[in-house]
């Protein structure tokens, strides 16, 4: 077989902690490659192996059957290997042309994959802190294309990516398909995965668990592979069923009327009701960032009105909103994390968050209160006296814990399952069910269309500012969403909204 | 330490390993600034023997007191991400304004208004760095500069009325009790413990961390930023008070350079004792190693006969090799 890439018996440990145990990779020119593993699988440790960015324990790395002798960027550079990481790699204080310069990447073809990825109108002098996540996306897999590689890898490509992106994401790295080119792509997006790529490799637990033809049925072989035998079955039915939520009138815990914040939300009203789950969906930079930094008291509205359990509440810090009840799972996990600091202190941070609990803490009520939250997520705490030393997955389910051990009435939660495992999102949405029956109200934001339908009562569809459709789940499939999302719902009301959103809505095709 | 309950799946063996080897990891830092204390005291035992003595520690220690007492707030100050420049000058304030008013105002009362104009300054900086956002840096340099200007002019003014350093803080700053315990340690112990227990235990110890790690995360938690840096500068500006009164009472005079050569070594004496520059991770304890290494450091200095520039090379290589060496370890 015509091997471009051949990885094989790659080990590497941080310390006690094991990413890796035994991984093989081999990919063959011409082909896309998945590469697919729960959260801590492994994935992104090989990735950093792959690209010279980690150096492994043990392992032979081989490019078109010649050894790869020392690790560095540089090198595998050199020989032909680009990559998109999971974490932007522009320097935020740089506009993009200094980027660019400082990367020595070729301007022209740049540019040129730029305007195939729909972004030909970006004025590369904007600094990049100023550009939003999906576009400093887009922006890293046209640098990477630029380099004109014979292996392209891709770490959770798609992950923070909108839809009408991710196929145009897809579409161009289908066409990087040729005899002497190869690309690794990594995404928890099987769907994705069945549509674009021709193997995978399944990694698991840090060791190399199977090769799958990607073709009928994959799908399955590799969640199964993915979860080890027996645990797949359990995670299949523990997907969560809404239940019709105890929807008795009254009054709505938090009631949004005409609410208007920065550039991009105009006028947003809808109900969240005590037990239900309420899904919002946009594509991105509709507002829906907007809408929910001011119900977590982290930006002020412009106008228009919010009320929890019927009063009406103006919040000037995040403290307000969370002494009326009101918590938040921002998107970014780096927003909400103390990544040097423990599990521990990081669940348990919301306890100290007012002078007057300043003084003496009661550890055993904290050990007690920490540990239930922490059993109830399944947190891996391992690696638990740093953060940072989780994995995604593990990280996010923290920044839950921590509300869930305060106490929660309403969680807003926004896209809290991107770039995690089928596993820990499956837990997630369970977990979000159960709030829910408790009597907690959720409003949860989400790029994957299918959770709605998968975790939610109701969804409220926005679109340049405004609410276009409001759902019930059964209603709520993914052609539904989709086209509302566009707004291409007529529906009432929302009809004379969309026009108007149509002009606002800026580089939306 | 990280009380959390390991989830089910993973073996307990692995979780207790992981757990182990990071203790490890942190007691050892600390392990190995004592050895190299240890090594440093046994070095000068060497060069001048029958110097280590009952009453060299006790000496020793009453010189580590005021620095130890300044590395104590500049350890509160920068696990937030911040520094307080301004710790010297707040020293030299307090013992000089302390030692001037001894005579008209009673001693307790004197000793009291030097600490309220360290509160003082420390508060004018927690606006600053709190409330107005300057950065740490450029709001305490600037402070130290106002502080040792209005001192100057005070000097002036006051001249009628002659330094007098009271008794009692003469006592506390340089005497000993029973032989060889030096008695600034009924300041420095409860303040070191304070200072530890309240890192580890109380909710504000919590915070100082977390808003150094992260303060868009302790923000979103609900905590108000700004209170929490309001404090943490009070705090240091006190802290640095009791340490200029105490050096007062240690020369027995007080000038207005009275501690103006603290101010680089109490940042050196957190930094070596592995507090983080950027927040977020360190402790006291490790502050107090460093500021005993420091001391000891000069004495071995002060004793080998070297000409000045020599020491003063010597001196700096020790600190850089010493803050390296703990990035290592720390790094992996």
């Amino acid at each position: 077989m015509n091997e471009l890439l051949e990885a094989t018996g790659i080990a590497k440990a941080y310390g006690a902690v094991v990413a890796l145990r035994n991984a093989n990779l081999s990919v063959r020119a011409g082909e896309i490659h998945a590469l697919v593993g729960a959260n801590g699988a492994g994935k992104s440790t090989l990735v950093k192996i792959l690209t010279g960015a980690v150096r492994p324990d043990r392992g032979v790395i081989r490019i078109r059957g010649e050894v790869l002798g020392t690790h560095s960027p540089a090198e595998a550079r050199r020989i032909g290997i680009a990559s998109v990481y999971q974490e932007p790699a522009l320097i935020p204080d740089l506009d993009v042309q200094s980027n660019l310069q400082l990367t020595a990447t070729p301007s022209g073809p740049f540019r040129r994959w730029l305007s195939e990825l729909g972004l030909e109108d970006l004025d590369l002098r904007t600094v990049a802190r100023d550009l939003p996540l999906p576009v400093l996306r887009v922006l890293d897999l046209a640098r990477a294309l630029a380099l004109d590689a014979s292996l392209l890898v891709l770490d959770e490509m798609t992950a923070a990516l909108p839809a009408d992106l991710t196929e145009r994401v897809m579409d161009v790295v289908g066409r990087q398909r040729s005899d002497t080119r190869a690309v690794v792509f990594i995404s928890h997006r099987l769907t994705e995965i069945s549509a674009l790529c021709d193997r995978a490799t399944v990694l698991r637990d840090g060791e190399t668990v199977g090769v799958v033809d990607v073709g009928e049925g994959s799908e399955e072989a590799m969640v199964g592979l993915m979860l080890g035998g027996t645990v797949a079955e359990a995670a299949r039915e523990g997907a969560a069923t809404p239940t019709t939520a105890a929807r008795a009138g009254g009054t709505p815990r938090v009631a949004v009327r005409r609410l208007r914040a920065g550039t991009k939300l105009h006028d947003v009203s809808f109900e969240l009701h005590a037990g239900e789950v309420l899904g919002v969906v946009a594509l991105e930079g509709q507002g829906q960032d907007e809408l929910f930094r001011v119900l977590a008291g982290a930006q002020r509205p412009a106008g228009g009105e919010i009320r929890v359990d019927g009063t009406v509440v103006r919040f000037g810090h995040p403290s307000d909103a969370i002494r009326a009840g009101l918590v938040y799972v921002p998107a970014d996990r780096m927003e909400a994390l103390l990544v040097q600091r423990s599990v521990r202190e990081n669940v348990a941070l919301p306890f100290v968050n007012t002078p007057l609990r300043w003084g003496a803490i009661n550890m055993r009520r904290e050990a007690r209160l920490v540990d239930a939250a922490i059993t109830r997520l399944r947190i891996d705490t391992r690696a638990g006296s740093e953060v940072r030393r989780l994995s995604g997955g593990n990280q996010q389910k923290v920044t839950i814990a921590r509300w869930i051990a305060a106490g929660v009435r309403t969680l807003l939660c926004f896209d809290p399952t991107r770039g995690i495992d089928i596993g820990t999102k499956r837990e997630i949405y369970a977990l979000l069910r159960e709030l829910a029956a408790a009597g907690a109200a959720v409003l949860l934001y989400t790029s994957e269309l299918e959770e709605i339908q998968l975790a939610c009562d109701r969804a409220v569809v926005i679109f340049g500012g405004q609410v276009v459709a409001q759902l019930p789940a059964a209603e709520a499939d993914e052609p539904t969403l989709l086209r509302a999302a566009y707004g291409l719902l007529a529906n009432g009301s929302a009809a004379a909204g969309s026009a108007s959103a149509q002009a606002t809505a800026g580089g939306q095709p | 330490m990280s009380a959390t309950k390991p989830a089910p799946s993973p073996s307990a063996t692995m979780v207790r390993c992981a757990q182990d080897w990071r203790r490890r990891a942190r007691e050892q830092t600390i392990i190995s600034l004592l050895i190299l204390l240890v090594a440093l005291v046994a070095l000068l035992d060497v060069i001048r023997p029958g110097m280590v003595s009952l009453n060299w520690i006790s000496s020793t220690l009453l010189y580590a007191a005021p620095l130890g007492i300044l590395a104590a707030g500049q350890t509160l100050v920068m696990l937030t991400g911040g520094i307080d420049l301004s710790v010297a000058a707040v020293a030299t304030a307090a013992g000089y304004v302390m030692a001037s008013q001894a005579t008209a105002q009673g001693d307790a009362r004197a000793v009291f208004f030097g600490l309220g104009i360290a509160a003082a300054v420390g508060l004018v900086n927690g606006i600053g760095v709190g409330v107005l956002r300057v950065q740490p840096l450029i709001m305490t340099l600037g402070m130290s500069l106002v502080v040792a200007g209005f001192l100057t002019v005070y000097q002036v003014l006051a001249v009628a009325s002659a330094a007098a350093v009271p008794g009692f803080v003469t006592a506390v700053g340089s005497g000993t009790s029973l032989g060889f315990i030096p008695n600034s340690l009924v300041l420095w112990v409860p303040i070191a413990a304070l200072v530890i227990w309240g890192l580890r235990r109380s909710g504000y110890g919590r915070l100082l961390y977390a808003v150094g790690d992260n303060p868009t995360a302790a923000r979103l938690a609900g905590v108000r930023v700004w209170e929490v840096l309001v404090v943490d500068y009070v705090l240091s500006g006190l802290l640095a008070g009791i340490a200029g009164i105490d050096l007062a009472g240690l020369t027995s005079t007080a000038t207005i350079d009275l501690g103006n050569s603290f101010l680089l070594p109490s940042i050196a004496a957190v930094v070596i004792g592995g507090t983080s520059i950027f927040g977020g991770r360190g402790g006291y304890g490790g502050s107090i190693v460093g500021a005993l290494i420091l001391t000891v450091l000069v004495s071995l200095l002060t004793i080998i006969d070297a000409p000045e520039p020599f020491r003063q090379v010597l001196y700096g290589a020790i600190i850089l090799g010493v803050a390296a060496a703990y990035t290592r370890v720390v790094n992996e």
